[in-house]
This record gives C-alpha cells, structure tokens and sequence, in this order.
C-alpha cells in the first residue's frame, strides 16, 4: 500500500476534501481538522495500516507521534509501520 | 433568588471505590486514599486502559438472593445499598399520604451497561440464540430508580435523568426543586454506574481522554480521566418537616442551576460552565463571597480543568483566589452518571464538618489552573456554602449550592 497516499486520502476525507488539495505541508488546522476529527483520523490510519498509534487528546503535542503537518504524519505513521511489522 | 420551601439533606448513602458507606468515604478522604488500581474485569488484557476506581472484592450474593440478582444490574445492586444507607439514617418510613407525596430521582448515564455486555457476549460471542428473559428490565437505564421506589413505598414523581456526567447533578437539582415548589414533601436523589466492563471501557478507550497511570486533575502533566463505579443517594426533605421531626440536618441545598454550551459534542466552554456557577448563586440568593468551597468537575484531562479553572476565575473575580476547589475524582475516579452525587459527599464534609478533600496526584502547578486546588492533603477549614460542580459531555452544566445549617 502506498503510504503517502493512503493517509492523505484519510486526512482528506476528514477534511472533506479531494486528495489533490491536500498538500504535504499542510496543518491539520489549516485543512479545519479539530480535535475529535483528529482522534477519528488516528482511528482510521490504526484501521488501514494495523498499527497501534501512541497518542493521548490529552496531550497531543508532547505524543511522539508528530502531527504537526501532513508529511510529519505521513513521515510517523511510515515509522510506526517499520517498527510494528 | 428563587423563593419556596427550604430543603433538608437528612440521609446520605454509598458505595464506591473508596468506601462500602459514607463514614468509610469520608475518612478514605480526609486520608487522601486513592481507589484507582488494576482493573479486575473480563478481557481487561485487551484493553489499553486498565486501571480504574472499582468497588473491588464486591460479592453481589452477600447481598441479594438469586431473584434479585436475576433483576438487578450492578448498577442497581449498588444504588439500593446507597439508599438503604440513606434511608435508615433519615429515619424515615414512607407510608399512606406520605408515600404518594415522596419519590425518587436518579442520574445515571450507563444504566445496565453490564447487563448489556454481558448479553451481547451470550449472542454475539457465543452464538446463542436464547437470553435470559429479564435483561430488559435488568439493563434499562430507570431500572434502579424504580426498584428504590418499591422498596420504600415512594410512590410520587419517580423518574431517571440521563445527561453523561451532569446525570447526578441533574436528578439532584430536579429532586431540590420538587420539593421546593411543593410537588413532593421527601425525595430520594443522587445516581449510580457501573461501566467497568469491557465494553464500556473499549468505548471510552477510542476517545484518547483516558489515562494510563493516573487521575491527576489540575496539575501540569495530568494525562486524562480515570473512570470509577458506585453510587450515592441522599434523602432530600423539605426543612420544616425534618426540624419538626428532630432530624440530623446534614446540610441545605440553596440553589441550583443548569445551562447548555450549545457549541460542542465533547469540548467544554468556560462560559457555559460560569453561566451554571453564577446562575446557581443567583438561584440561592447567595454572594460569589459566600462561596468557600467548589467540588469541581475535575476530570484531569487537559481540556475540563483548563476551562473549569477559566470560568470559576471568571464567575469569582477576586474571590476566585480565596475559596478553595479540589477534584475527589482523584481518589474515587469518574463515576460519570453518579460522580456528582459521590462528590456532593465532599461538599457535605466541607459544611458539615470542616473538612475539605484534597485534589490527590497533584505534582507540577499548572498556570492554566492557577487556583487553591487543596493540593494532596486535606484541610480543616469553615465553611458556610459549598458548589458542586459538573459539566456532561453534549455541553450539558449543572451546578448545585450547598449550605451549613
């Protein structure tokens, strides 16, 4: 499965957006996600790549599990994946 | 300030983590106990949250036959015993007119959650195709309320209030009315849960608010509620009738008020929680200085008590720096549908007796939470008007006033 792809395709249908206007250097903020559509999309990337991801809402940004823009996400979620297989 | 009857608290029941009755919960507060531990339930290892405030070593046959077990949930098991505890210390029978002018209101927001699980195990998980006839009436969420009505006779307005975490505070403030208008002269008050069980917690696990280690409200590195389980119920009654009768007052329920964020299924707004502390004032006709104490929602995510601690500094102005505000969810966990009936217990022990739970786990200050949150120790203080407070998930606020008599 393409990474990259597949988890922009999450975001951006978190966003209500089509993938082509989500670009990597994007904020969840600026796309208008908020908290409960992040914890929705960190369930959703959990379900595509089954991967357990360490995040607490509580939280979010002392978690290891950057979510400070698209590509830190994509970057994350690429290592989650190497180190959980 | 609203006018009518004045209302008594002349009983008070329990049973939760920290206590199997109120003396045991008042002292396991005044101690500073904490009843947060391993989670002792079915399938706990496929949880990623297993610590909890359980009522543990709970044996449901010590106290009930088989028949009654085959109708009550946990959840209901445990309001019975809180009530019983409460009855009898108000002394009251509830006989002719007086039961057709006395009745029950109970918070809760679960119900038979338990019931549930374990029934949809039986046909889900198990395959089969037959339960036990009575899970209807075993998990419905005024089950308890109804089984409290037939065991003493209370046979005016009965119902359940269900409003997430605000459950208890609601029912409270609806039985405080009841009697203040004259609709009901004696009413059984307060909430239950029991949503330690796998499915319950599961559910909670995928909204990322719980904590893994701790329940530590206020301070700088808290990470999350703790749920916790139990109930408690109070006998409210209108006050000319209790001193007529000699009761042991333990204290007046002054005011009370509820407001809706309109804005949020999950965030909280601080103006929405200041508009249910200051209308709840307004309603007693009592001073912001009046104000010695507030048992505060607390939840220890970093959501609640940022917003809580924006919106007492803003209701309280100075003041806001002289009364003191702890969070008992530290030590009993968050019993959503019943924590502010078991947190009213605190609010009682502050009037009553003087003495103020502590907000335990406390570690680093947080400047967002720059308040006397009582940290980890108990205190001996007087005071006149206690608040109790809780803010429900939907953006659903209720706050009652409590005063010494």
């Amino acid at each position: 499965m393409d990474v990259r792809a597949k988890v922009i395709e999450i975001i951006a249908e978190q966003a209500m957006l089509e993938p082509g206007d989500v670009t990597p250097q994007h904020t969840l903020s600026d796309l208008g996600i908020d908290s409960l559509g992040l914890v929705e999309s960190i369930f959703a990337i959990e379900e595509a790549f089954d991967i357990s991801v360490p995040f607490n809402a509580n939280n979010p940004e002392d978690s290891s599990f950057d979510i400070s823009s698209v590509e830190a996400i994509i970057g994350a979620v690429e290592g989650l994946i190497k180190d959980q297989s | 300030m609203t006018t009518g009857r004045r209302v008594a608290i002349t009983g008070a029941g329990t049973i939760n983590a920290l206590g199997r009755d109120v003396p045991s919960t008042l002292q396991a507060m005044r101690d500073g106990a904490c009843g947060i531990g391993p989670l002792d339930i079915r399938d706990a290892d496929r949880l990623s949250v297993q610590i909890g405030a359980q009522v543990r070593g709970y044996d449901e046959q010590a106290h009930f036959n088989r028949q009654q077990i085959s109708l009550y949930d946990r959840f209901t098991q445990f309001t019975l015993l809180a009530a019983k505890e409460a009855v009898a210390q108000s002394g009251l029978t509830f006989e002719g007119a007086a039961a057709s002018r006395s009745g029950v209101v109970l918070g809760t927001s679960g119900g038979g959650l338990n019931t549930q699980d374990e029934n949809y195990r039986v046909v889900y998980e198990e395959r089969k195709n037959r339960v036990h006839p009575f899970i209807v009436p075993k998990l419905m969420n005024n089950a308890a309320a109804s089984h409290v009505s037939m065991e003493y006779n209370l046979k005016g307005p009965s119902f359940t209030v269900a409003t997430a975490c605000a459950s208890s505070n609601h029912a409270m403030g609806q039985a405080f009315q009841m009697i203040r208008t004259g609709m009901a002269d004696v009413m059984l008050t307060g909430g239950s849960e029991a949503m330690l069980c796998f499915g319950g917690i599961k559910a909670w696990e995928g909204l990322r608010v719980m904590s893994r280690d701790a329940c530590r409200p206020f301070s700088a590195n808290r990470n999350g509620m703790v749920q916790g389980e139990g109930a408690a119920v109070f006998v409210f009654e209108e006050m000319e009738a209790a001193r007529a009768r000699g009761a042991d007052i333990l204290g007046e329920v002054v005011g009370f008020a509820m407001t809706s964020d309109a804005a949020d299924i999950v965030m909280p707004s601080a103006q929405g929680a200041e508009r249910a502390i200051t209308g709840a004032l307004a309603d007693a006709g009592l001073s912001a200085e009046a104000v010695g104490y507030i048992n505060a929602h607390g939840t220890g995510t970093a959501a609640n008590d940022k917003t809580e601690c924006a919106a007492v500094a803003h209701a309280f102005g100075a003041h806001a720096d002289k009364l003191m505000i702890s969070s008992t969810k530290s030590m009993h966990g968050h019993l959503i549908g019943a924590t502010g009936a078991v947190e009213l217990l605190a609010c009682i022990m502050a009037v009553r007796d003087g003495v103020i739970a502590p907000t335990i786990g406390y570690e680093e200050p947080d400047p967002e939470c720059a308040l006397d949150v009582v940290p980890n120790e108990a205190r001996e203080a007087k005071v006149d008007v206690a608040l109790s407070n809780a803010f429900a998930f939907g953006g659903l606020n209720a706050v009652l006033a409590l005063r010494s008599v």
